[in-house]
C-alpha cells in the first residue's frame, strides 16, 4: 500500500501487517530488516515510513483504569481522541497533549510529544509510568524509570527505532471543567511577543501564532494564546463531525500572496480578548478541518520545527523570520512556543528556549531555503524536531543532539539497527 | 436493563458497533465462535463505557443450537445486531459445493435461523429492533463474488419480508448494506479510499439509522447511488462488464 506521513511527502509503497496479529506478526517480522511502527501517520515526514510497516491502530484495547489514581492502561494503537471521548466527561484529561488528538499513544511516546504546557509539565514521557516494548528478537520487556531505564530513555523520543511499543500505562490528570479560560494577547513585533511569553509564564497553557510574512517593524508580530481549565464543573464534551477538505487543492492555490493576505487578515481581525472556549478549539483547532493537509496540493508540504536555547532565541528567531519573510515562502501556520527544561531521554526534542514550527509547500527552491534555515538554527545552538521532518541531513541533525552516539550504541547492542529502520533513520544515520 | 445482543462479535464492524452502543449507554451481550477470545474486547468496552458486557459462544452454522442459545441468555435483549458474514472464495464455490454451502449457510440460512427465534420473541413482547448486516454485493450478481452476493441478496429479501411481517408490531427491522469497509474481510484488497468506510463510520451509521427507525441504509451513503446506477445497467450490457 501507498503510505505517507501527514505532509504527503515523501510517499512509499510499503508492505504492512497489523499489530493485532500476534503470532503471524512475529513470523512476518522475523526475516525483515526494514521494519518500522506506523501509528496514525500524523508525523509530517518519513519517521513512520519504511518498506515494511507494522500498523498499530488495530491494537487498540483499553486494558485498565484506576479511578483513584487516574492511571490508564491501554494498547499502543489507542488514539488520544479515544481517551478524551471516554474520560473528559468523567473529569480526566491528558497530562500532555500535542496540537492534534488524532495520534496514537505509541506515536506520542515515540516522538515524546510536547504540548502547550511543556514549560510546566514537560513531555509526554512524564505521564508514562511504564510500557511494554517488543525487541528485534520478539522478546517483550517492561520499561519504566526503574525497570530497563536505559530502554525507557531511548524509546521515549526514539522514533520507533528501539522496537514496537505494545501497551502503556499513562497518568491522566483531574479536571473540573471541559472548558478553558482563554486570553488572547496581540503583539506588534518579536520583542513584544517574547515579553508576553515571559509575562504569562505562570499560566499552564500557552502558545503563539506568528505572522511569518510580516516584515520590517512588524516582524515577529503575533497572537499569544494562554489558558487555564475553568472550575465550573461543566464536563460536557462532544466532538462534532466536521466538514473536511474534499480534494487536494491545485498547486497554485497557495502562494505567497494568498498566505500573506490570510495572515494579515487573521492578525487584523483578532483582538486582545478573554473568553471561555472548549477543549477542541483551544487544544485542537486544526482537527476541526479533516484532511486540512490537502490544501497544500498533491505534491504535499514539509513542516519545519526547531528549538533554540533561551539565550540565543531572540537573535536567532529574528534572523530566521527575516530570511523567511524576505523569501516570501511562509505558511498559514507558524507556531511559537516557550519550552521548559530538557529531559533525560536521548532524542527528545524540547530544550529550554523558543520553538517555532512552520509549513512549507513543496515547490522549487524550498529545500534550499530550509537548508539556509538549518544553518541559522545550528549557529544559535538549536535542533530540529524529527517528528516533523522529511529532509534534514545527518550532519545538521547530529549537531543538535548530543546523545546521539549513546542512542546508536543502544541500537547496536540490541541489534535494533538490523530490524527497525525508517527512511528517516537511514537518512540521519541513526 | 437494556441489553443489546451482538452476533458475530469478533468482526471488526461488530467491534465498532459494540463500542458505539455501549458508549450510548446500552449493556451488551457479545456472541461469537471462540468466545473466550472476547474477554479483552469485553474488558475494553467496560472500561470505556462503564456498561455491563457479557459474552458467550455461538456458531451460526450450528442451527440446532440457536433456540437454546437464545433461551440461555441471562436476560432478553431489547435488540439484536448481526455482523456474521463469510466472503469465501468464489472460485472455490464454483467447484466445491461445500464452500458454496458454507457461504450460503453463514450469510443467509444460519442467521435467519437465529433471527426467526428472536423475531418470534420480539413479536410476542411487542418490541425490539433487529439489525442485519447484508451487503451491496446482494444488489446485483457479479462474477467475482456471486455466491456470496446471492446469499446476501437472500438475506436482504428475508429482512424485507420480516419487516413487512412485523410492521404492525413495535419491532423495527433494519437492513444495512455496507459498500467497502476496511476490515479483516477486505485486508490486502486494494480498495478505493474515497469509497471505503472505516468500521467506526459504519457503526455510527447503524446506530443513528436504528435510533431513527430507518428500514434500509447504505454505508457510506454514496453506495445507495452507486448501486442505483449499477442496478439500472441493462442486463445485455451488464453481462459483458467487469465490475
Ligand atoms: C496538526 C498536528 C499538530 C501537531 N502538534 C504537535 C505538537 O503540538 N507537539 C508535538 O510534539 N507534536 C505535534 N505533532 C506531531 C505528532 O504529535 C507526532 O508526529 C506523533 O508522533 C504522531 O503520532 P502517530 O500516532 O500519528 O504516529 P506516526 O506518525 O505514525 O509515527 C510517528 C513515530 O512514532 C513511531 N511509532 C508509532 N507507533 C509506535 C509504536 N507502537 N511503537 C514504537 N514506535 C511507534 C513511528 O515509528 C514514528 O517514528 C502534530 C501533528 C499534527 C498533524
Ligand atoms: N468488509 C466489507 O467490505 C464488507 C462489505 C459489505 C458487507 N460486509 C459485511 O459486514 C459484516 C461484518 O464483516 P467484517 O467486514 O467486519 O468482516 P469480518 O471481520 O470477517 O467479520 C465476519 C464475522 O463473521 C463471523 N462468522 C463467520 N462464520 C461464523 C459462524 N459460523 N458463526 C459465527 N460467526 C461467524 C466471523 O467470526 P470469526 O471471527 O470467528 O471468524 C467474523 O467475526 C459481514 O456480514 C460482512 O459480510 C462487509
Amino acid at each position: 500500500m501507498n503510505l505517507s506521513g501527514w505532509g504527503n511527502y515523501p510517499q512509499i509503497d510499503s508492505e504492512s501487517i497489523g499489530l493485532d496479529k500476534k503470532q503471524a506478526l512475529l513470523d512476518w517480522i522475523d526475516d525483515k530488516d526494514e521494519v518500522i511502527a506506523f501509528g496514525n501517520g500524523r508525523s509530517y515526514g518519513d519517521s513512520a515510513l519504511s518498506q515494511h510497516v507494522v500498523l498499530c491502530r488495530p491494537h487498540n484495547y483499553f486494558l485498565g483504569f484506576d479511578e483513584v489514581s487516574g492511571l490508564l492502561h491501554v494498547q499502543a494503537g489507542v488514539l488520544l481522541s479515544e481517551i478524551l471521548e471516554v474520560f473528559v466527561k468523567r473529569g480526566w484529561f491528558l497530562e500532555v497533549t500535542p496540537g492534534t488528538r488524532l495520534i496514537t499513544v505509541g506515536g506520542a511516546i515515540a516522538s515524546d510529544v510536547h504540548g502547550k504546557n511543556h514549560h510546566q509539565a514537560g513531555c509526554f514521557s512524564n505521564s508514562v509510568k511504564s510500557f511494554q516494548l517488543m525487541l528485534p528478537d520478539g522478546k517483550i520487556v517492561n520499561c519504566s524509570q526503574s525497570e530497563n531505564h536505559e530502554l525507557f530513555n531511548a524509546t521515549c523520543g526514539g522514533m520507533g527505532l528501539t522496537g514496537i511499543i505494545l501497551d502503556a500505562e499513562i497518568s491522566l490528570t483531574k479536571i473540573n471543567s471541559a472548558f478553558i479560560d482563554q486570553q488572547t494577547i496581540k503583539t506588534a513585533n518579536l520583542r513584544e511577543t517574547f515579553e508576553a511569553f515571559e509575562k504569562y509564564q505562570d499560566v499552564t497553557y500557552s502558545v503563539a501564532w506568528m505572522d511569518c510574512l510580516a516584515r520590517g517593524d512588524n516582524l515577529g508580530r503575533g497572537l499569544l494564546m494562554v489558558g487555564e481549565f475553568c472550575d465550573d464543573g461543566n464536563l460536557y464534551y462532544q466532538v462534532k463531525r466536521k466538514p473536511g477538505v474534499p480534494f487536494s487543492f491545485p498547486g497554485f492555490a497557495l502562494n505567497s500572496w494568498s498566505i500573506r493576505a490570510f495572515n494579515a487578515l487573521y492578525y487584523g481581525r483578532a483582538s486582545a480578548s478573554r473568553q471561555k472556549v472548549d477543549i477542541e478549539s483551544f487544544f485542537y483547532p486544526l482537527d476541526a478541518i479533516a484532511d486540512w493537509n490537502r490544501i497544500y496540493g498533491r505534491k504535499g508540504f514539509v513542516q519545519y520545527q526547531f528549538v533554540l536555547p533561551r539565550a540565543s532565541s531572540f537573535e536567532g528567531l529574528r534572523e530566521i523570520l527575516k530570511v523567511i519573510s524576505d523569501e516570501g515562502k511562509g505558511s498559514f501556520l507558524a507556531v511559537l512556543k516557550l519550552c521548559g527544561a530538557e529531559n533525560e531521554n536521548l532524542l527528545s526534542f524540547p530544550l529550554e528556549g523558543y520553538s517555532l514550527a512552520l509549513d512549507f509547500k513543496i515547490e522549487p527552491g524550498v529545500f534550499d531555503l530550509i537548508n539556509l534555515l538549518d544553518q541559522r538554527v545550528l549557529h544559535h545552538g538549536g535542533r530540529i524536531y524529527l517528528a516533523k521532518d522529511a529532509r534534514v541531513s545527518q550532519a545538521v541533525f547530529e549537531k543538535g543532539y548530543a546523545s546521539v552516539d549513546q542512542f546508536r550504541d543502544i541500537r547496536q547492542h540490541y541489534k535494533m539497527n538490523h530490524k527497525f529502520n525508517s527512511l528517516q533513520s537511514r537518512r540521519v544515520g541513526i | 436493563m437494556s441489553m443489546v445482543l451482538i452476533v458475530g462479535a469478533r468482526s471488526d464492524i461488530a467491534k465498532a458497533v459494540a463500542r458505539k452502543y455501549a458508549g450510548e449507554g446500552y449493556d451488551l451481550y457479545l456472541a461469537a465462535r471462540q468466545a473466550e477470545s472476547l474477554q479483552e474486547l469485553a474488558a475494553d468496552i467496560e472500561i470505556r463505557s462503564q456498561r455491563k458486557v457479557a459474552f458467550g459462544e455461538l456458531d451460526i452454522l450450528d442451527f440446532e443450537s440457536h433456540q437454546k442459545f437464545y433461551e440461555s441468555l441471562p436476560e432478553k435483549p431489547i435488540g439484536v445486531i448481526s455482523a456474521v458474514g463469510y466472503l469465501g472464495s468464489q472460485e472455490e464455490a464454483q467447484t466445491s459445493f461445500d464452500e458454496a454451502q458454507k457461504i450460503t449457510n453463514t450469510n443467509y440460512l444460519g442467521i435467519t435461523s437465529l433471527f426467526d427465534t428472536i423475531a418470534n420473541d420480539f413479536e410476542s413482547r411487542g418490541s425490539g429492533f433487529m439489525v442485519g448486516i447484508s451487503s451491496v454485493a446482494g444488489d446485483r450478481g457479479r462474477k467475482s463474488n456471486y455466491c456470496y452476493g446471492a446469499a446476501k441478496a437472500a438475506f436482504s429479501v428475508y429482512l424485507s419480508g420480516l419487516r413487512n411481517r412485523l410492521n404492525d408490531t413495535n419491532v423495527q427491522v433494519l437492513t444495512v448494506k455496507p459498500g467497502f469497509v476496511a476490515t479483516s474481510m477486505t485486508e490486502g484488497m486494494d480498495l478505493p479510499a474515497k469509497l471505503t468506510a472505516q468500521p467506526e463510520q459504519v457503526a455510527d451509521d447503524i446506530f443513528h439509522a436504528q435510533q431513527k427507525g430507518k428500514n434500509v441504509i447504505y454505508s457510506k451513503w454514496i453506495w445507495r447511488w452507486i448501486m442505483l446506477i449499477i442496478k439500472h445497467i441493462p442486463e445485455w450490457r451488464f453481462k459483458g462488464m467487469s465490475l
